[in-house]
């Protein structure tokens, strides 16, 4: 404070305000006022130098930020220079590996082809050196196509290095090269269906999409693409050497067996991986021929027999209106059945393979292992159409497989919409109900594994899958024990494999015409097995179209004799790769007690 | 003595600025070997996965079982049969005697 302060009353004023008979407190009010006048002033001063602080820290502000975005804005993008991390060249699709991390399918850098017409400098020497190398390209289109308007064409989706070398030699600089990762089977046919194939999506010059068309590669794409993944593969269930062993005895036996396709499962009972899936004619997903335009898509070697494929697989359906009787404690695997044929159910007649009769009474053991219409329908009779459903519902019959390809959800079994008793009575022994062959592998591992439902799938499992109980062990254990001895006594002699206790049934199927009824010499011939029996480990379906064997005079087309012998050789030769050792199957004790006790 | 400290931080400041002009030009060398030994990784990695590609080509199953086939006289390979599996005691074990019992002097032969 810089000025004296003014007293409020000062002396000498107020002494002269009384004499002259004023009042001397208006002198003090007047100096109140100005003093709060002087106060009033200097607040006001402090204030504004305050605000003009605040807006310069503001504009400060604003312009710092606004220079920051107007240099974000002008600067080019970089990546940065300095992250410790390591950059992983992660290639644009994952590889697919099988179950020892074989490679199935893999990713190689190669080339495309393009040409900038305007760039040429001698369209016509081009075109002809082009035809040179490239002797499917049309030379009149091509050269039309050099010499017209276009900017921009397209030569060759996918060429070699040593083309892409040649075609640097023309030395034309309208002749560009863009990188194209394209996808590789390196095992060529084989597992062709289950991997399906792949191709390009969204082109562009610099790069395209590789996108999968069928298979798992259609049904992963997104996780094979998914960078996310780090490159890392997806491992399949299948097993690389037994895929091949297994595609390689089937197509010898198609060949003897002049079947006109085949079809095979391997399954392992606990986890439900499917260690193969072969369907035969094959293709070769490098270059995955393209679907047929006219007649049975059945008849394309893109059809997967054992997924797409819904047939009536016959009698290897009867395991399990046997298991199921005995499960629903109808019959014991000793009680005797009337076999009687042939049994007639209102117009209908069911009658026995090539006329047979094995009348008046077998015990359950010998229907399955005789494979007798006329028993196992009796057996359905006991056991009634809602709970034969049921049972079918619970082995995943009425529904589509859940296997980890786009086609599974496609193959809908078929199966009469009214359930009635005399569908129960052909349903019992496979007539009536098509499945895939898939199916029947998924509900041969549910009923012989212990009883415990089984999900197929194509994807490495670390531990056994199950779901819930579907019969009791017992019973399990006892249609294992029937299964064997139609390997050993029955319809599936040829089955027999020493050292792995084969145990299986077989099932001859008439194939149905397209337009009603059934054909009198084409056959659907089914062996659905497991090994070793005692021990279940495996369970293999193997499926022939159309076989006939033609060894003897009289021409046969049963199961026993073609899909059988085809079956077992398929063990011999992939058990030992399977890592089974061959081994004595233990005397049936439980047998004798149960006759002798009886 | 305030000069002496003006000096001595003009010093100082000089020291620095050379030290952090080092100290940069060192960071874009190490950045520059950073990012060649990325592109060595990356074609590194490109050129392995190539060779996986080949190795799975040429060990494909069916080169492989012509090969064995074409080859059948020199080395008679055969696919793997349940037969092939063996016990351990079909395998001719050394029996358990020595073939040397006497004790054998060395000493004088000087080892």
């Amino acid at each position: 404070m810089t000025e004296m302060r003014t007293p409020l009353r000062p002396l000498a004023r107020v002494l002269g305000a009384r004499e002259a008979g004023e009042n001397p407190d208006w002198i003090e009010r007047e100096n109140i006022r100005k003093r709060h006048e002087v106060m009033r002033d200097k607040a006001r001063h402090m204030a504004e130098g305050r605000l003009l602080v605040l807006g310069l820290f503001f504009l400060a502000g604003f312009v710092v930020i606004g220079a920051q975005m107007t240099l974000l804005a002008v600067s080019e993008p970089t990546e940065p220079r300095t992250t410790a991390t390591t950059t992983q060249i992660v290639a644009q699709r994952a590889d697919i590996v099988d179950r020892q991390g074989r490679v199935l399918a893999t990713n190689f850098d190669t080339h495309s082809l393009y040409a900038h017409p305007k760039d040429l400098v001698d369209p016509a020497g081009a075109v002809a050196a082009l035809i040179e190398i490239f002797p499917d390209l049309d030379g009149d289109r091509l050269l039309a196509d050099f010499t017209g308007d276009r900017k921009f064409l397209w030569i060759k989706r996918k060429i070699s290095p040593e083309q892409k070398q040649a075609v640097h030699d023309i030395g034309d600089p309208g002749l560009l090269f863009g990188p194209r990762e394209m996808r590789l089977y390196p095992n060529g046919p084989i597992a062709a269906h289950v991997l399906g194939g792949a191709s390009f999506g969204k082109e562009g010059v610099s790069s395209a999409e590789v996108i999968g068309t069928a298979g798992v590669e259609k049904h992963f794409d997104e996780y094979l693409r998914d960078p996310a993944n780090n490159g890392a593969p997806l491992q399949l269930s299948l097993d690389l050497s037994v895929q091949a062993a297994t595609e390689r005895v089937l197509d010898g036996g198609m060949r003897l067996l002049n079947a006109k396709g085949a079809a095979s499962v391997l399954m392992d009972v606990y986890t439900g991986e499917v260690v193969s899936l072969v369907s035969l004619p094959d293709f070769d997903p490098n270059d995955r021929p393209q679907p047929l335009v006219q007649g049975d898509q059945s008849d394309s070697p893109l059809f997967n027999r054992a997924l797409q494929g819904v047939y009536e697989l016959g009698s290897a359906f009867k395991i399990f209106t046997a298991a199921q009787a005995v499960e629903l404690g109808l019959v014991t695997p000793e009680s005797q059945v009337d076999t009687q044929g042939p049994l007639r159910w209102g117009k209908f007649t069911i009658g026995e393979f090539q006329g047979k009769n094995y009348g008046p009474t077998l015990s359950v053991t010998r229907v399955i292992e005789k494979s007798s219409n006329v028993g196992t329908a009796r057996l359905a009779q006991q056991i009634g159409a809602e709970r034969q459903k049921e049972f079918m519902r619970q082995l995943g019959f009425l529904e589509p497989t859940a296997l980890e390809m786009v086609e599974a959800a496609g193959a809908k079994p078929l199966y009469p919409s009214k359930w009635t008793e005399l569908s129960t009575m052909t349903i019992s022994y496979g007539h009536g109900i098509s499945t895939s062959p898939v199916h029947l592998a998924a509900g041969y591992a549910t009923l012989l594994n212990g009883g415990r439902k089984v999900t197929p799938t194509l994807l490495k499992q670390g531990r056994a899958r199950l779901g819930e109980q579907v019969v009791s062990p017992e019973v399990s254990k006892a249609s294992r024990a029937m299964l064997r001895r139609v390997v050993t006594e029955g319809t599936a002699s040829f089955g027999d494999v020493l050292g792995y206790a084969v145990g299986g049934k077989t099932g001859t199927a008439d194939k149905p015409r397209p337009n009603g009824g059934y054909y009198d010499d084409k056959t659907l011939t089914t062996f659905a097995s497991v090994f070793p029996a005692h021990d279940p480990k495996y369970v293999l379906v193997v499926t022939l179209d159309e076989p006939l064997e033609t060894s003897s005079n009289e021409p046969r087309r049963s199961a026993g004799w073609t899909a059988v012998p085809v079956a077992a050789e398929v063990i011999r030769r992939v058990a030992p790769l399977l890592g089974l050792r061959p081994e004595i199957e233990p005397v049936e004790v439980q047998g004798i007690t149960l006759t002798s006790s009886e | 003595m305030k000069s002496f400290l003006y000096s001595l931080a003009a010093l100082v400041v000089m020291g620095l600025a050379f030290w952090a002009y080092s100290e940069n030009y060192r960071t874009q060398e190490s950045i520059a070997t950073v990012e060649k030994l990325h592109r060595d990784i990356a074609s590194a990695q490109a050129r392995v996965a190539v060779l996986k590609a080949e190795w799975a080509y040429l060990n494909r199953p069916d080169r492989l079982r012509d090969l064995a086939e074409m080859n059948f006289t020199r080395l008679e390979l055969l696919p793997l049969a349940p037969e092939q599996f063996g016990a351990i005691d079909q395998i001719g074990f050394p029996s358990n005697e020595l073939p040397i019992t006497q004790p054998i002097e060395v000493m004088e032969r000087g080892e």
